[in-house]
């Protein structure tokens, strides 16, 4: 991603395979050397499980209250709620260490990523690779697979189908947000907020359906900063539900064209960022 | 590849790099400050050879290192590194070249060396029998053996020294970026690294670039030396050049009889210190001592005498503080140095 000498498709793909390969190779080490403290490890996951379960016994609690959330029923938030949780859980183990990045410019370390022979991404993203983070990743696949058997829907294949879709196109446009997160820390080292309030804060918003929501809030997240696009749009078709601020209803069908865009857009910051890098004085 | 070989490894010209800084100026106005670190850089290495590269802090030096290896993309100029633009190429680059920061290091922090090297085996995609033989070598040569198994952020300076050194020459690079390799180290430590890096450089062929303060590194391992200062060139020679550059002088060490004045009416040689019967004559670092000895043996009871070559350290801090005054008069270069100093 970092390197533009080559700008044919060739040498893209080249660059998009290196940068895998060394993902693989550093994620691999790291999950290596958490195993070797197996006790550790677990604690970590079971931590990471329990304080985002934590989330979602809030939302339990609520319904012990109430019936219907914004005119949603348990099992709907619940799908609502797996979904997003999912895919910024995927996000999250993928990519979501890139958010070091100003920590790393600032202590110069950034330095010694870019005299190896890899993409600079593919290395920060997969530095300290943290398997403990399946652990969010699986607790909203839990309460995912809790909701689909409950809420009403005639599932024919092609709505089966819509599920996963939307989990993988929510999971890229919350790594998207993490990379263009990372990459405004080129030129803003402290801007590490600035990306959690997006990606853990845009979570904590679509846990909840659109309708709790002021219109201009859902203005925002639709047309800013597309977070809409990853589980409402598409799980209010599933539910059958009507869209906010009157959108037709192929917008449910967006997803992958919205991520590919974000993909696009966090690309072409995180090169601009590399080559605006300065380094430290020493 | 011959035509590649032909030309110089790492060439330079008018290489410039501006960084722009904001100051605080007063309460809340911040004001932009341009400063210049490298200014106009322009020079060669060829394939093969071993040159020091120094100069006062500030000067510009590990800025430099950072372009040729693609860390930072220059301001201005041209800059070629075995015939790849570093920074457009920094990936491709990056398997040609070994690089040492003493400031820090490269090596990953938590993971014990020899993993740290199976990675670099991996990422670099080292043959296993070409890494086998260079990893052995280093072993030995650098006693590395009882480090291996240790994390990095275990490590001792000196011992990390060693074993970032060990990682920059995995992959055989062609040219080897040392910035600061011996800060820190203890003696015996320097020496080992010193002769570390003779050895490779002969054996193997390494084109070496090499940074520091401690001027035994240069003395040891250098040919050619480069001075910059300000971003610019003040100085590209040999060490002998270097000293005459400076205008060294020598100093002629000689034991009389007897506490006598100050020697006088020697011809091109002064006094400079009187101690007992021991007395300090400078002159001229290009001028022979022999017709000295023999004026002043005609004329006084002469019974020791020694010749001392110029402190270096000495030469250096003159010809950094000359460096200014060089820039300001293109003309005031000392016309001794064999690569007069550009403009
Ligand atoms: N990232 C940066 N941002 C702003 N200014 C910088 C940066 N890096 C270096 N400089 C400035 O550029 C100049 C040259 O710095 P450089 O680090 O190249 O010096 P050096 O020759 O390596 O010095 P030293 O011997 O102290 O290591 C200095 O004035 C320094 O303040
Ligand atoms: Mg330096």
């Amino acid at each position: 991603m970092a390197r533009r000498h080559d700008g044919t498709a060739d040498g893209r793909l080249r660059t998009l395979g290196e940068g895998g390969r060394a993902y693989g190779l550093i994620a691999w080490m790291w999950v290596r050397s958490t195993l070797a403290y197996r006790t550790s490890f677990a604690l970590m996951t079971l931590g990471n499980f329990a304080s985002s379960a934590l989330d979602f016994v809030a939302l339990l609690l609520m319904f012990s209250r109430v019936h219907a959330l914004g005119g949603f029923a348990l099992p709907e938030v619940a799908f609502l709620y797996g979904t997003c949780s999912l895919s910024l859980g995927l996000a999250d183990l993928a990519v979501g260490n890139a958010e070091r990045l100003g920590a790393r410019i600032r202590d110069g370390t950034l330095d010694t990523l870019l005299l190896r022979p890899a993409p600079v991404y593919a290395q920060i993203a997969a530095d300290r690779f943290a398997l403990r983070r399946l652990g969010r990743t699986s607790q909203g696949l839990l309460v995912l697979l809790w909701s689909t058997g409950r809420i009403e829907v005639d599932w024919t294949p092609g709505r089966i189908l819509m599920v996963p879709l939307m989990v993988v196109c929510g999971a890229v446009i919350f790594g998207a947000v993490f990379t263009a997160g990372a990459a405004f820390q080129f030129w803003a080292q402290d801007a590490a907020e600035l990306q959690n309030s997006l990606t853990y804060g845009g979570n904590a918003l679509l846990q909840y359906p659109p309708t709790v929501f002021a219109r201009d809030l859902i203005r925002g997240v639709t047309f800013i900063v597309p977070l809409a696009f990853v589980n409402w749009l598409p799980a209010l078709w599933l539910l059958g539900r009507p869209y906010p601020l009157g959108l037709p209803p192929w917008t449910a069908f967006l997803g992958p064209a919205v991520a590919a865009l974000m993909v696009a857009g966090a690309a072409l910051a995180w090169r601009h960022g590399v080559r605006a890098y300065r380094s430290t004085g020493s | 590849m011959d035509g590649v070989a032909a030309e110089p490894l790492i060439e330079l010209d008018s290489v410039e790099k501006v960084f722009t800084v904001r100051r605080r100026a007063g309460r809340l106005r911040r004001t932009r400050h341009e400063v210049r670190a490298v200014d106009g850089l322009t020079f060669q290495v060829p394939r093969g050879e071993m040159v020091g590269y120094i100069g006062p802090n500030g000067a510009g030096k590990s800025t430099t290192i950072k372009m040729l290896t693609g860390i930072l993309v220059p301001s201005g100029g041209r800059l070629r590194v075995a015939g790849i633009d570093p920074s457009l190429q920094r990936a491709r680059l990056a398997r040609r070249i070994g690089v040492v920061f003493g400031q820090r290091t490269t090596l990953w922090w938590d993971l014990p060396l020899k993993d740290s090297y199976e990675l670099v085996r991996r990422m670099y995609r080292v043959p296993a029998a070409v890494f086998r033989a260079n990893l052995d070598r280093c072993i030995e040569l650098l006693d590395l053996a009882p480090l291996l198994d240790v994390p990095v952020r275990q490590l001792s300076l000196g011992q990390r020294m060693r074993g970032d050194i060990t990682a920059a020459l995995l992959h055989d690079p062609d040219v080897l970026y040392l910035d600061e390799p011996t800060i820190g180290l203890d003696v015996v430590s320097k020496a080992k690294v010193r002769s570390f890096l003779r050895e490779t450089n002969a054996e193997r062929g390494t084109t070496v670039l090499l940074t520091t303060h401690d001027l035994t590194d240069i003395e040891q391992l250098c040919h050619r030396v480069m001075v910059i200062d300000h971003g610019r060139l003040v100085f590209d020679g040999d060490l002998a050049g270097l000293r005459a550059a400076a205008d060294g002088e020598r100093t002629l060490v000689v034991d009389l009889a007897e506490e006598l004045p100050p020697i006088e009416g020697v011809p091109g040689a002064r006094t400079v210190k009187v101690e007992g019967p021991r007395q300090w004559l400078a002159f001229p670092a290009e001028r022979s001592a022999a017709p000295l000895v023999t004026a002043i043996a005609a004329r006084y009871p002469l019974v020791d005498l020694a010749v001392r070559e110029p402190d270096i350290e000495a030469l250096i801090a003159e010809l950094y503080a000359g460096g200014g005054a060089a820039r300001r008069d293109p003309g005031g270069a000392d016309p001794a140095a064999p690569d007069p100093l550009r403009p």
